[in-house]
């Protein structure tokens, strides 16, 4: 039993390591302020679920739904990206109420409030079924590291450079003759792509999903989880994002009083907290190593 | 395709009705919008927490009225009050160390405090519904259309508190003062205005619209910790279709996303009622991302 809820909490922390991944790339690297997070998140969930239940295996319908995720990024990009940060940041909020609008409203697509039930298993064409907990503790830990390496990859070549030199002075880039637009639409583009992967894994480890699970404040968790680990550090995001997940399933066994809602407690919590990191640790726990060019 | 087909009435009664019912909510949303685009102007950054700040008004109204049986009226002002000071301390607590930081601080910061302020309210006063059950409130016939006198007030007390308004930005020093911050910061402060006072101020004035907004609201249907969110949604939509910072701008621009949303219930299903503030908002960011009454600059990144 206990051994179940730990594997059940590692599997989460590897979706949710892949959430604050994504989410770093475009906030903490390129300082893209996106509120949305949870909406792509939720449309991988929805497409990959789907695609599934149409037939589609589940390697496709994972790629799917990283199409489908990046796919409404792209649009949502065209309007916003050429606007200063705030934009963005109310255009993604806003596109995380109307995704969840969509998925409460189109009945005949989603089923609305009753949500998904019966989703597929992942597997591998057949070849490997991940059925169980432990074993799609094994496919999350795969696709964590590999989308760590990704991440990686890219934050430390020219291609992250350039990001970084977006967040820290658009117009000097600009300057160096950089489409700052195509840069910042690239990694929208890309971190999106990563949280429908995450959503892919969560419908097919939970099986069953709802418009309830796509929250705002999901996107809100993430994003004081990366705040927290160092922006635009991806090894302080994941570390941060254990920690955390972990404090917060923990706070469930903590015995309240009938009257404290917990969810609003945990709300409270980390709001607090979020505050009181971005004023005093404005970055993070583990700050962005310092790169010198010599 | 009526929606309203309601006993007998014709669509000239139908279309008035949506179009007051719309004025109605243009009145609510230009009480939180303001406060939005003032605060805007003066820190040039996006309040987040305003529309929880509301929230958190219509709350406080509503204890005064519920638990204090105060009279409506008293509690309304004296939510005001207390929300203004509620809005002072936010941006002494939260925003003001962050002034010269990136502006991806005081962001997360505002989004924050919206969230201590929703699961305050939601502990201290239950996750329900909670309605004012004001006595008195039949509605009244005027010509084609009906309203409460709910409805009635709402549409009274924006008017009186943007003619309120307009005086005190045109004709005090303080609202001289808050112009000058609007311009530019640095060049208010060299010039001898305490700025802190200044901001403070705004703050004060915009947090007591919003508290009005949200006693409003929560007069005329219910309360829920939650409302912020959708008032924030409201009065943002309304702040960047009249141009960010732009005050008078986010009044007008209220008025067309109450009307737009409640005439387009004729068209569409209620459920994407809050939706069409979006959809206003993104083709606005498409066709014209200044706005209505913005300078063309405004908005736009650097070089495009």
């Amino acid at each position: 039993m206990q051994l179940a809820l730990i594997v059940h909490l590692l599997v989460i922390m590897t979706i949710y390591g892949i959430l604050a991944i994504s989410l770093n790339l475009v906030v903490g690297a390129t300082g893209l302020f996106n509120l949305g997070h949870a909406a792509f998140y939720g449309i991988g969930a929805y497409a990959s679920a789907l695609l599934m239940m149409a037939g589609v295996p589940w390697p496709i319908a994972a790629v799917g739904a990283m199409v489908v995720a990046g796919f409404v990024a792209f649009i949502i990009g065209i309007p916003t990206l050429r606007l200063v940060g705030d934009y963005l940041a109310v255009v993604t909020m806003g596109l995380g109420e109307i995704t969840r609008a969509i998925f409460k409203n189109w009945i005949s697509l989603t089923r609305g409030p009753m949500g998904l039930p019966g989703i597929p298993h992942a597997s591998l064409f057949g070849v490997l079924e991940f059925d169980t907990a432990e074993k799609f503790l094994g496919l999350g830990v795969v696709c964590l590291v590999l989308v760590y390496l990704v991440a990686q990859r890219l934050l430390y070549s020219p291609f992250g450079r350039v990001l970084k030199g977006i967040r820290e002075d658009e117009t000097a880039v600009q300057a160096l003759g950089k489409n700052v637009y195509r840069f910042k639409m690239a990694i929208l583009i890309i971190g999106s792509a990563m949280s429908g992967l995450a959503g892919s894994l969560f419908a097919h480890y939970i099986t069953f999903i709802d418009p309830s699970s796509f929250v705002m404040w999901l996107t809100f968790f993430i994003f004081l989880i990366i705040v927290l680990g160092g922006l635009g550090n991806n090894l302080g995001a994941v570390a941060v994002t254990v920690i955390f997940v972990g404090l917060r399933e923990g706070l469930r066994f903590v015995g309240l009083p009938g009257w404290l809602n917990p969810a609003a407690l945990q709300q409270l919590i980390f709001g607090v907290l979020l505050i009181v990191a971005t004023i005093f640790v404005p970055r993070g726990l583990i700050p962005e190593r310092k790169v010198v060019y010599k | 395709m009526l929606r309203y087909a309601v006993s007998g009435r014709t669509s000239v009664s139908i279309f008035a009705q949506l179009l007051v019912n719309g004025l109605i909510a243009g009145g609510t949303y230009a009480l939180a919008a303001v406060g939005y685009s003032m605060v805007y102007g003066a820190l040039k950054f996006i309040n987040f927490a305003h529309g929880s700040v509301a929230m958190v008004g219509a709350y406080t109204a509503f204890v005064l009225v519920a638990f204090l049986k105060l009279p409506v009226i008293v509690a309304f002002l004296a939510a005001m009050a207390l929300t203004a000071v509620l809005g002072v301390f936010v941006e002494r607590v939260a925003y003001r160390p962050l002034r010269r930081a990136p502006k991806l601080a005081s962001l997360t910061t505002a989004i924050a405090v919206s969230f201590v302020l929703d699961a305050s309210v939601m502990i201290l006063m239950g996750a329900d519904i909670r309605t004012f059950s004001l006595t008195g409130m039949s509605s009244f016939q005027l010509g084609p259309v009906f309203v409460t006198p709910v409805q009635a007030a709402i549409v009274a007390t924006s008017l009186v508190f943007m003619v309120a308004l307009y005086w005190l930005l045109t004709r005090t020093k303080l609202g001289k003062a808050i112009r000058a911050v609007a311009d530019g910061v640095n060049l208010a402060e060299i010039s001898g205005i305490n700025t802190n006072l200044v901001i403070s101020s705004v703050f004060a004035i915009g947090s007591a619209l919003a508290a009005a907004a949200g006693a409003l609201i929560g007069m005329d249907t219910n309360l829920q910790p939650t409302m912020g969110f959708i008032i924030t949604v409201k009065a943002f939509a309304a702040v960047v279709l009249g141009g960010l910072g732009n005050v008078w701008g986010a009044v007008v621009g209220a008025f067309v996303i109450g009307i737009a949303e409640n005439l387009g219930v004729w068209y569409i299903p209620p459920v994407w009622k809050d939706s069409i503030a979006y959809g206003i908002l993104i083709l606005v960011l498409f066709f014209r991302p200044a706005g209505i009454f913005g300078k063309k600059e405004e908005g736009q990144a650097t070089v495009l």
